[in-house]
């Protein structure tokens, strides 16, 4: 049976010699990796040369929609963007919504991989089957906002959509985002400095391709279906009314936050960043491509001294590093800092980690003013905030410092300031504190892409599940105590091989999952079974695992900041207050968590894994031919 | 019965699940560009509306058909297009003032909204009820009712504070 997107093709750019290539995919590579991050995964192990820097022109960057973007799936138009990590050094993927992927590939393009550098900023414009390389100086220099404005009025066309960078990509800060629309933001490993370091401002997508349907009466028909079944879940019912931000006020009550860098698990008087304030900024809601579930408030600051700043959110993270990481507690300071990162193009996440840690090292005296040029770093000083966010965009003062990510920045400032941090592999945690949950504990430690929560995160473990039903669902003994470290590993390792193959759908999960062997065949003529599907998770997760082994990676990685082992917490419900996570146990943890995906006890694929997974064939079997020109359809 | 698809900017998330099935239903392919029913956005500004086909009583695009290939549908109160007699000249497409008719250049052929011949399939998949197929008569009807609420609520309150067992009447 043959594939209705067999006209989808990956584009290969380099910049610095002008020269574009594309490819058809083969069914053989849908079958092997899918799609999305499958491709990306994929194409970064075999093209990226070893022992270079993430700066360096050889490195690639890829950009990929799900292969059920665009059609009749709910919620799965998601964009991954990957490559070499620039604030890491290991493996850089991020997935944003929105609505660019899915305007990439109606213009004909799955995948676009681009390397070199150019020697002026140039922008990508990608439009019915052509690729173009354009003079990128009319946007240069633009926040992200301006920019896509600027290029809708250039081409005469407001449906254009683009993954941009803004000033932060352009100025190198090792944790700049890629961001397309007001909200969608593919935030961590700083693939928006990467697309900086390649002198490339934007990629800028039209599509009016058509994407056949590989049976449309029963896509219709299982849209509405799969629609209605997602409709009645009571979350989504929630997710409707609220967003995302609904994690924020639950997970606080029972505290699992970060609060002051690390110094609290739980934020007091915080009622004002609970998500029923927004009511007070909300004029609409806003969807993704595709979706059903518009879990985003699209909000303006009607009056007050933030006046004036929109945006679409805010989400659990923009809560977090905004508010609590930093010692506020007001709304309408979170939304206008929200609103300046985004514009910027800072990752959310990163910088509000940063700050909080700069802020507790002023605070323990190990920056002083000399330091700071005359800031006064106090704990949830709008003032300070803004000023320190726009320091890091424009790589000024103490921001130019913070701006090289945490590893690089405790080393220019030294002093134990790298005790202080919160990270692994170089980038900072997400803002909750794992301590009472060794299962999330073990997901962030072991994340291939450092410090993580949206790959693997076993939230269900939180729910408190009757032990028979968590049994059902992961096999292996469970417990229904999110104290305990028995059987966590398993959890983690189902939930990492899952998001895997979710990714490569570019499904976000909101409002469930759908079928996906039934969804893949009625959409594009593709016959995968679960337990395929399931292996394709599992061998991409094995190759970033070899791309972080061939990047020098490996178990001593794997681990938490020292205070997660040292400290432990004081707030919180009874199950949350007192906590450490007991170094022994993680160990344990480990061990049986390497062994479920079939690595040795230093973390690395084992040989028969490999073999099993057919990553033990030459690359060119996948990749097609390439050097070779074709003739499009 | 004569009915009418009603749009409501507010409501709109502006996801496009619309378009995508509107090609679907009508080309087999999904293909936003090639839909009768476009999203137009103000990003920045957050603001969407849905564009489509009003189905004008008189229609400019049929006034100015010099083949007279659109003619009214009276039971259903659509315009259609007989494409057997369309030369495709895309007068139409001109003069339309709401540019809801379309030149698909991959079809080559012009297309507007049909509402599926009554059955519309982006009012059956909007969530948010947007795009809303009501009976022509009571199209008004919900606006009146929000608009009267207005004056419920008030004469509700003054109700209240009185007391049901007054009965005075009301002003």
């Amino acid at each position: 049976m043959t594939m209705s997107i067999s006209n989808q093709k990956i584009g290969y750019v380099n910049l610095t010699t002008g020269e574009i290539r594309k490819e058809y995919i083969t069914e053989d590579m849908r079958k092997f990796l899918i799609g999305s991050r499958g491709f990306n995964m994929y194409l970064m192990h075999t093209l990226t040369p070893k022992g270079i820097d993430a700066f360096d022109p050889r490195n690639w960057w890829f950009i990929s929609c799900g292969v059920l973007g665009g059609m009749l799936v709910p919620s799965c138009g998601r964009t991954q963007v990957s490559g070499l990590s620039p604030l890491t050094g290991a493996v850089g993927d991020s997935n944003m919504g929105g609505f660019f992927g899915v305007e990439m590939r109606y213009s004909g393009f799955d995948t676009i991989a681009v390397t070199g550098k150019a020697e002026k900023p140039v922008y990508l414009y990608v439009h019915d089957d052509e690729i173009e390389i354009l003079d990128a100086k009319y946007i240069w220099g633009t926040d992200t906002s301006d920019c896509i404005e600027r290029i809708r009025e250039k081409h005469k066309d407001a449906d254009i959509s683009a993954a941009m960078i803004g000033q932060a990509g352009e100025n190198l800060v090792r944790y700049a985002n890629v961001r397309t629309g007001l909200k969608s933001s593919a935030g961590r490993t700083g693939m928006g400095a990467l697309m900086g370091s390649k002198n490339l401002k934007c990629v800028a997508a039209r599509g009016t391709q058509d994407l056949p349907l590989h049976q449309p009466e029963e896509a219709l028909a299982n849209w509405k279906s799969e629609v209605a079944k997602a409709r009645e879940r009571r979350m989504v019912k929630t997710l409707l009314r609220f967003g995302k931000g609904i994690y924020f006020g639950n997970t606080n009550t029972v505290g699992l936050i970060r609060a002051y860098n690390f110094k609290q698990n739980q934020m007091l008087y915080a009622d004002d960043l609970e998500v029923e304030s927004m009511d007070r900024y909300t004029v609409g809601r806003e969807a993704c491509y595709g979706c059903q579930i518009h879990c985003r408030h699209r909000w303006k600051v009607p009056e007050g001294p933030y006046k004036g700043h929109y945006g679409v959110g805010p989400e659990y993270t923009s809560l977090g590093s905004m508010g609590t990481e930093i010692g506020n507690v007001k709304m309408d300071v979170c939304l206008a800092a929200d609103d300046l990162v985004n514009k910027w193009g800072v990752d959310n996440l990163e910088a509000g980690s940063m700050i909080g840690w700069a802020m507790e090292l002023y605070e323990l005296g190990i920056l002083t003013k000399e330091d700071t040029g005359g800031l006064d770093l106090k704990w949830g000083d709008p003032e300070v905030i803004y000023e320190l966010v726009r320091q890091i965009t424009f790589r000024e003062g103490l921001g130019d410092i913070l701006a090289e990510g945490p590893l690089r920045a405790a080393e220019k400032i030294g002093k134990n300031s790298a005790y202080y941090l919160v990270q692994v592999k170089g980038m900072s945690n997400l803002q909750s504190d794992e301590r009472p949950t060794p299962s999330l504990a073990l997901n962030v430690a072991v994340a291939t892409r450092g410090s993580d929560h949206l790959r693997g995160r076993p939230v269900p473990d939180l729910f408190g599940l009757p032990k028979d039903v968590l049994e059902r669902m992961y096999g292996g003994e469970q417990t229904t105590d999110f104290n305990s470290y028995m059987g966590k590993p398993r959890m983690v390792w189902h939930h990492e091989i899952s998001a895997a193959t979710h990714d490569t759908i570019g499904n976000c999960g909101m409002g469930g999952q759908p079928d996906m062997p039934y969804t893949l065949k009625i959409n594009t003529g593709l016959e995968l079974s679960n337990e395929e599907m399931w292996t394709i998770g599992e061998r991409i997760h094995i190759i970033e695992r070899l791309f972080n082994k061939s990047r020098g990676f490996g178990r001593k990685d794997d681990h938490l900041a020292d205070r997660y082992y040292d400290v432990p917490t004081t707030m919180g419900m009874p199950k949350a207050r007192g906590k450490t996570i007991d170094r022994d146990k993680f160990e344990i943890m480990l061990d049986e968590f390497y062994e479920l995906h079939g690595c040795d006890s230093e973390g690395h694929p084992t040989k028969e894994t490999i073999k099993r997974l057919g990553l033990d064939k030459e690359p060119s079997y996948i990749l097609g031919t390439p050097g070779k020109e074709i003739e499009l359809k | 019965m004569q009915k009418i698809i009603l749009v409501d900017p507010t409501k709109c998330t502006g996801c496009r699940t619309c378009e995508m099935v509107c090609s679907v239903k009508h080309l087999g392919v999904s293909n936003p560009s090639r839909a009768r029913i476009h999203i137009v956005k103000w990003e920045q500004e957050c603001f969407e509306i849905p564009m489509l086909c009003q189905q004008c009583e008189d229609a400019p695009c049929a006034a100015v058909c010099p083949v007279r290939a659109i003619s009214r549908d009276e039971e259903l109160g659509t315009n259609t297009i007989d494409h057997d007699k369309c030369i495709v000249c895309k007068m139409c497409v001109l003069s339309c003032p709401f540019g809801a008719m379309k030149y698909d250049v991959r079809g080559h052929k012009v297309s507007k909204c049909d509402q599926c011949h009554g059955d519309p399939q982006c009012v059956a998949i909007c969530d948010t009820h947007a795009v809303t197929y009501v009976d022509a008569n009571m199209a008004n009807a919900n606006k009146q009712r929000d608009a009267a609420s207005k004056g419920y609520v008030l004469r509700k309150e003054q109700k209240e504070a009185i007391g049901p067992e007054v009965g005075h009447p009301m002003p």
